[in-house]
């Protein structure tokens, strides 16, 4: 057996290529992503390969960061908006070690955030690239199981099927009844999933100023929405879409806009209701 | 002056019966009729001799073996054995009308929408269609009650006279008759000759077979032998 | 007259194996105009529709569909791309078995509204009213729009597929034995339903079919297959009343009287 790794000089691991992936590897997905957001909201296959983790946890989004950081960015990750939860403590130190780069919890510090469920309250500007982890890309699987058939559909940009499940929604229920990964155009061209994100933050991936990066490790695609580009969620001219949020404010900080998170507090039906982005709402706590 | 509006030139017609071991049945040969505008022609012959064959061609529902069936249509005249299906059609929609001694129902539709169709086929407005349908109906004596039912059910008079109101309504220049009459009463019979009569006097040529002699002498302005083939007969037998 | 065809067929081969299923096959179809294809199982009917539509590709031969622009569509080199835009607006596609043609698990009206979304359509309250009316038009009540087609029965479902197909008012429709596995009774209703649609809208319809009383009901126009190759043409009541081929004369005659 080797002798446990020793720390090089830079902080990283002795012995390990700088953020874990060989080189080929990342050259490999920065053409994927080249063409990625070439083409807006396209899925593009890559080689994806296999991490120090379970697919579910991000494997995706990893090989997108791991590709596209250098020593000198500055890393954040959140899971469900928490930069505290087990999955987006253990990425960032993974990256720490395996890059040595400098990590953060501030929205506005970081150069490459990546997320699981959620954007950033903080208006993200340019020069940042978000990466989400992707489960399942395929915004038509649900409704057409044949992959060759949804690529042929993308191809042809024939999504009057998408339609349907909405309208399907609102004749049954009254509304869409899509509370998160909202279905979207990009572009005006390619139907796009926007991952689990909640349909609240849908809006913000409209001409953002950041790069969007999306990552699926298990289903092998990566797409990507380039700084400024449309994104828009399908919706009816009389049933606009209506990006929801539980009707209350954060017990915490008393946001009244942002995405909330509801935690049950006792068995008796007690709950409350606190901001889902952690920084967010302690940045708006700390100014007060 | 060449006054025709129908006519045939040495028409011919056998039928070959593959099913018989390509039996060959001549009916028609060399058959020269013409008929003027205004003027009506009564077949005459024997039974067998091939009266319903003539009319069949004449409609261009039997296809001729040679000769020509000429049509004035649109003011040109057209060859119908030769003309494409389009073509016949066509003439059918505007110039050419039959009725046979059956009425072919088509499920479910109302014996009012059936006299209106080939009004509303050359254009005219559904409504004014069935108005002018409801007013012929009326005039063969179809009680309005009927005006709304599918003439399935009818008895064989008031299907005739169904046929009669769709055959009469568009005002065909040509007009081809198969016993008009034949299961009618009377008073109905009176209602048909008025007619036929009338469709003369505007300008229609027309051409009937009649077995009602009574009928034939007030409509027909001469008669127009069909000789029997020998070999028909024969075959026929 | 002036007018020219929607669709034109020329020097059509196709063959499976040893079997031609079509043998030199020609065929011209005009605005407005019902055409059957009328022969037995293995005629090459079926075969021919599918060439026709562009779902298979001719061994030889060409098929040219004339758009709404008047634009001359090369059918066969003209696609996927191309094909399926007509498939959902200038085509209409009407299937013998419902289930190929409808979502049985999407609502009756959803399955009306979809070829209106795919072209575009994103008034919710609008594609419900065209949706509502086209139900109407194929006599099912439109108080059943939010129920499943599966649970109707099957002349209920051939008649959802009817109003799918033809609300955004295709130019051509090709069908398939479209009254194929339904009792006579309602079989009578459908084939008087489309034969006053196909009036009221001045459609082009191509029409495969084995029953020469559906033929007889619909078509303007017949041809006749036999072992891939076309028999006899010509204007329906001609063909049926005096066929002049020997197997024409053999189906006519083979008829059961009721």
């Amino acid at each position: 057996m080797s002798a446990a790794p020793e720390v090089a000089s830079g902080g990283t691991l002795a012995g390990y290529n700088f953020a874990y992936l060989d080189e080929d590897t990342k050259r490999m997905i920065r053409r994927a992503l080249l063409k990625a957001v070439a083409v807006p909201g396209h899925q593009v296959p890559f080689g994806s390969r296999e991490m120090p983790l379970p697919y579910g946890w991000g494997t995706g989004g990893i090989q997108v960061t791991a590709s596209v950081i250098g020593p000198d960015d500055t890393l954040k990750v959140i899971d469900q908006g928490a930069d505290d939860t087990t999955n987006a403590v253990s990425i960032r130190r993974f990256f720490a070690r395996v890059a040595g780069v400098a990590t953060t919890e501030r929205t506005a510090d970081a150069t490459v955030i990546q997320t699981r469920h959620r954007i950033p309250e903080t208006p993200l500007r340019e020069g940042q690239i978000l990466v989400y982890q992707v489960p399942m890309p395929e915004p038509l699987f649900r409704l057409e199981p044949r992959v060759a058939e949804t690529r042929r559909l993308h191809a042809l940009g024939d999504y009057g099927l998408m339609h349907v499940k909405l309208y399907e929604d609102i004749a049954r229920r009254g509304e869409v009844e899509i509370s998160y990964n909202y279905p979207v155009m990009v572009n005006g061209r390619y139907l796009m999933s926007p991952s689990p994100i909640p349909a609240f933050d849908n809006p913000k991936m409209d001409r953002m100023p950041a790069l969007q990066l999306f990552g699926a490790g298990r289903e092998k695609r990566i797409y990507a929405v380039p700084p400024y580009t449309s994104v828009r969620s399908l919706d009816f001219e009389d049933h606009p879409f209506r990006p929801g949020r539980a009707d209350a404010s954060c017990a915490l900080c008393g946001s009244r806009e942002t995405y909330l998170d509801e935690v049950v507090t006792d068995d008796r039906g007690g709950r409350r209701f606190l901001c889902s982005d952690t920084d967010y709402c302690a940045e708006r706590r700390a100014d007060r | 002056m060449s006054g025709w509006a129908l006519r045939t030139e040495g028409l011919v017609k056998t039928f070959t019966l593959h099913l018989q071991g390509g039996a060959r049945l001549p009916v028609l040969y060399g058959v020269d009729l013409s008929v003027a505008s205004g003027e009506c022609v009564a077949l005459a012959g024997p039974s067998g001799a091939g009266k319903s064959t003539l009319m069949r061609c004449l409609y261009g529902n039997y296809g001729a073996e040679g000769g020509r069936i000429l049509i004035r249509h649109r003011g040109e005249t057209v060859d119908l054995t030769a003309a494409d299906a389009r073509l016949v059609r066509e003439v059918r929609r505007e110039t050419l009308g039959h009725v046979s001694q059956f009425l072919r129902v088509i499920p479910r539709v109302p014996s009012l929408d059936i006299v209106a169709e080939p009004l509303v086929a050359r254009g005219m407005a559904p409504d004014a269609a069935r108005a002018e349908a409801r007013a012929l109906l009326s005039r063969l004596n179809m009680p309005p009650a009927l005006h709304a039912l599918p003439p399935a059910t009818f008895s064989g008079g008031e299907q005739q006279r169904v046929n009669l109101a769709r055959g009469f309504a568009p005002g065909y220049p040509v007009l081809l008759l198969d016993e008009p009459t034949a299961s009618l009463d009377a008073a109905n019979r009176d209602v048909a000759v008025a007619l036929i009569r009338e469709a003369k006097a505007a300008g229609a040529a027309v051409v009937g077979i009649f077995h009602d002699t009574d009928v034939r002498d007030r409509v027909a302005d001469r008669l127009f032998t069909v000789e029997p083939r020998p070999e028909a007969s024969r075959s026929a037998a | 007259m002036s007018d020219a065809p929607i669709l034109e067929a020329s020097g059509l081969h196709l063959r499976f194996g040893s079997v031609a299923a079509l043998d030199e096959v020609a065929l011209r179809v005009w605005p407005g105009e019902v055409v059957a294809i009328l022969g037995e199982s293995g005629s090459g009917k079926t075969s021919l529709l599918r060439v026709l539509s562009g779902t298979v590709a001719p061994d030889a031969g060409e098929v040219f569909y004339r758009d709404a622009a008047g634009v001359l569509v090369p059918v066969h080199v003209a696609g996927e791309a191309a094909l399926r835009r007509l498939a959902r607006t200038e085509w209409g596609f009407v299937h013998q078995n419902p289930r190929d043609g409808l979502r049985l698990g999407v609502s009756a009206g959803g399955n009306v509204g979809e070829r209106l979304m795919a072209v575009g359509a994103r008034h919710y309250g609008g594609i419900r009213a065209a949706a509502a009316e086209w139900l109407r038009r194929v006599e099912i009540d439109p108080a059943r729009m939010d129920d499943l087609p599966r649970d109707f029965s099957g002349g209920m479902q051939q008649r959802l597929q009817i109003a799918r197909t033809l609300v955004t008012r295709p130019r051509l429709v090709f069908m398939d034995e479209p009254t194929g596995g339904l009792d006579v009774s309602v079989q009578a209703r459908l084939l008087d339903l489309i034969r006053a649609l196909v009036a009221d809208l001045g459609l082009a319809v191509l029409l495969v079919t084995h029953d020469i009383a559906v033929a007889r009901l619909l078509a303007h126009r017949l041809v006749v297959m036999r072992r891939g190759r076309v028999v006899e043409h010509g204007l329906t009541d001609r063909v049926l009343d005096d066929p002049q081929h020997e197997y024409t004369q053999l189906l006519v005659s083979s008829v059961l009287a009721a």
